[in-house]
């Protein structure tokens, strides 16, 4: 998708003003920060198991080259093909061409946000090849033309009155009387529709949590079953994968696994855990004939170098999101792509480029909420922070508050000129406001004051207050 | 007047009286002497203070930050303590000094020194001067406010409620979202309003939902937020920082008060 990060203002804009999106954020905020803090509860050692895979990824990053090399050797060993491509464009031929080699007509999906970074969809309409989500959240965002607006849950801004809405207009061969009020309906018409996708689709495309390097496996966790269908029922299955979701061993998913789904939904794991090796064998009972693997980087072996290196542990579980108070505030559509919320605010420069994202990093309290659930603690603030010096390096922050926070700087360098003009200005406005003991509009703070009171100082500074009195310097 | 568990205690500290409180709200900074000094410190206030630096830091200009903090730095050489009625700025000074000069082999050993010498208020009560009670009195229902920087960086969160639980008359009632941001962020306030004008918003009827009269906090800046919104509602929970409560010193207006009340 084009990305609509360089209009953050507008986006917020629209975000706060929409009542149904409001609505779905109060739940968010309040609904998955529930269920993790009792799965968490529930487990003493989910600290210990947080610090093992923090461990487990950075080995990986350490020695990601190694894991990839073994990753393919062992795909290959078990039938697969496995096509390293270094960007979106790459990939996305890639994929075509192995559609257009298996003649498709349609391809089913299940979830994935690499296929989101590439555009998957998009580019094989345009190319004549009908794709289908198949994970309730996607179909619905897809019938809908958006993208998602949460990692997990692409499509919490919807609520089921406007999925029965989509529904009707989309599956116009069904009865456009039906009642499709109750959520159990909307589930049975997406199942009965999607059931007869699966089973005429010629190739599966499906994401991977994780790519197994000594089985040469990959791996998806989802609460459908959706998944599995998408990959075991047509002819060709296509992983698509970003080079860091490689771990060593089977064991090592299992740590993974035991901190992902707790994180988000409170599960102790997701409800399918599907690993897939290679095609069909010749006493399988079903599974494609082909089984691909498009290895994405995608600006990630350069991450690798730098200082983001540790946004690569990321494991998509969308713990932060939930938790961020500008996340659950303006949603997920207002960063303008297909990441949003703390892990979105330093991956999206990373892949879109910085200048037209910019915001996204600035757009943070500091608070540390993020980091503080992260199962794999990522220092997202600090990462911010890293993208704000290379917003002030770069010039790219508007003149006026360049020139504020140079004057500022100035002024705090100096003490002395600072305290006496500080005491000045500050008995002056203490006069004006300590009666009232506020100020309802500032013509230089109009941002502070648009939506709330700005405390009037006391009065003399303490500064001239303590000098006042010969206290001790 | 405030019990102190051992009187032989003469340290010296250093105060930092924070940006905000020195143009804002002195009362703080005169609060936190009192406590200090009933607690057997002498403080004494270097007048080549302006502010931690965090405004330049937290907007990436990495030149100032380091200028500021070397001011900092050289100013408060030689104290036992430096403390600091902020959670956010104590944690400035003692988190993020040393990591601005983790290449400079001149500044990186003074920036550790001062970091480790470097308490929040409440922090230093307890911890280091090992005080068990205030002898303040504050007749009112109060909740606390955790301010995030203090909360997440510093482990800020028993040490203002022991405090202040044994201020006479004063009641605490938890809020449901006591840990939650409230949007202030610095400049994010400005740069943003109006996503911190929304969670400014939820913050307060979240702390208004407590049905308490008081909304008590360590960091002015979110203090002045939260006043600031709750007097645009005409709300009238009152504001104040844990140390004027502590000190007993509520004689004040409380933030966003008038004394025309």
């Amino acid at each position: 998708m084009k990305p609509t990060s360089a209009n953050f203002y507008t986006n917020v804009d629209k975000a706060l003003v929409d009542k149904t999106l409001q609505k779905a954020l109060r739940k968010t905020a309040v609904g998955f920060p529930m269920l993790r803090a009792k799965a968490i509860d529930a487990l003493p050692e989910f600290d210990t198991l947080r610090d093992d895979a923090v461990t487990l990824k950075n080995d990986v990053l350490d020695n990601l080259d190694y894991y990839l090399e073994r990753f393919e050797t062992k795909a290959i060993e078990q039938g697969g093909q496995v096509h390293w491509c270094s960007d979106t464009q790459e990939a996305n031929e890639t994929v075509l061409k192995i559609c257009q080699a298996a003649n498709a007509k349609t391809v089913t999906k299940g979830k994935s946000m690499i296929g989101e970074e590439m555009g998957v969809n998009e580019y094989l309409e345009e190319h004549g090849i009908e794709p289908i989500e198949t994970d309730l959240g996607e179909y619905i965002i897809q019938l809908r033309n958006e993208p998602p607006s949460h990692i997990v849950g692409p499509a919490i801004h919807v609520p089921k009155e406007e999925v029965a809405e989509a529904f009707k207009e989309a599956h116009t061969e069904l009865d456009a009387e039906r009642s499709l009020e109750e959520p159990q309906e909307l589930l049975e018409e997406a199942r009965a529709i999607l059931r007869e996708k699966f089973i005429n689709a010629d190739v599966g495309i499906t994401g991977a949590n994780f790519l197994v390097a000594e089985t040469g496996s990959s791996a998806i966790v989802t609460n459908e079953g959706n998944g599995d269908l998408t990959q075991i029922l047509p002819r060709v299955h296509i992983v698509l994968a970003s080079i860091e979701k490689v771990v060593p061993t089977l064991e090592d998913a299992s740590t993974i696994l035991r901190v992902l789904a707790r994180s988000i939904t409170g599960q102790d794991l997701s409800v399918y855990t599907t690993f897939s090796t290679g095609p069909r064998r010749d006493d399988d009972i079903d599974g494609p004939e082909e089984f691909h693997v498009i290895l994405l980087d995608n600006g990630r072996s350069e991450m690798l170098g730098n200082e983001f290196r540790d946004m690569l542990r990321c494991i998509r579980c969308g713990s932060c999101l939930g938790h961020c108070p500008i996340y659950t505030t303006i949603g997920g559509h207002a960063y303008g792509w297909v990441y949003s919320g703390p892990m979105g605010k330093v991956l999206i420069p990373n892949l879109i480029g910085h200048e037209q994202s910019k915001h996204l990093p600035n757009a943070c309290t500091m608070c540390g909420k993020c980091e503080e659930v992260c199962p794999l603690r990522i220092p997202i603030p600090t990462m911010n922070r890293v993208w704000r010096g290379k917003e002030h390096e770069a010039k790219y922050s508007s003149r006026a508050s360049r020139i504020a926070l140079g004057f500022w700087a100035f002024m705090a360098k100096r003490p002395k000129l600072y305290h006496l003009l500080a005491g000045f200005k500050y008995s002056i406005l203490g006069k004006i406001g300590r009666k009232k003991g506020r100020f309802t509009s500032v013509p230089f703070a109009s941002a502070w004051t648009e939506g709330r009171d700005l405390p009037s100082p006391q009065g003399r500074t303490f500064q001239q207050q303590w000098s006042d009195r010969g206290g001790k310097r | 007047m405030v019990s102190t568990p051992n009187n032989a205690q003469s340290l010296n500290v250093g105060l930092f009286v924070t940006c905000l409180v020195d143009l804002f709200r002195p009362s703080i900074g005169f609060a936190t002497v009192k406590l200090l000094e009933d607690n057997g410190c002498i403080v004494s206030v270097p007048e080549n203070q302006t502010c931690c630096g965090q405004p330049a830091y937290n907007s990436g200009d990495q030149k100032n930050s380091i200028e500021i903090a070397k001011q900092v730095i050289s100013a408060f050489k030689g104290f036992d303590y430096v403390v600091l009625p902020s959670g956010s700025c104590a944690a400035m000074i003692s988190q993020h000094y040393p990591l601005l000069f983790k290449d400079d082999s001149q500044w990186e050993a003074p920036a550790k020194e001062l970091a480790t010498k470097t308490f929040e208020l409440t922090t230093f009560l307890t911890d280091i001067l090992k005080v068990e009670t205030v002898e303040a009195t504050f007749e009112q229902q109060a909740t606390y406010h955790d301010s995030c920087s203090g909360l997440r960086e510093l482990g800020i969160k028993n040490q203002p409620r022991k405090l202040l639980s044994s201020v006479k008359g004063l009641e605490l009632k938890e809020s449901k979202k006591a840990e939650e941001c409230c949007g202030f962020g610095g400049s994010f306030s400005v740069k943003y309003p109006k996503i911190s004008e929304r969670i400014v918003r939820d913050k307060i009827e979240d702390a208004q939902k407590t049905e308490t009269q008081t909304l008590i906090g360590g960091d002015l800046g979110c203090l002045m937020n939260m006043a600031g919104k709750l007097k645009r509602e005409n709300a009238p929970m009152e504001v104040r920082h844990v140390a004027e409560v502590l000190a007993g010193m509520t004689d004040v207006p409380a933030i966003g008060e008038g004394e025309d009340k």
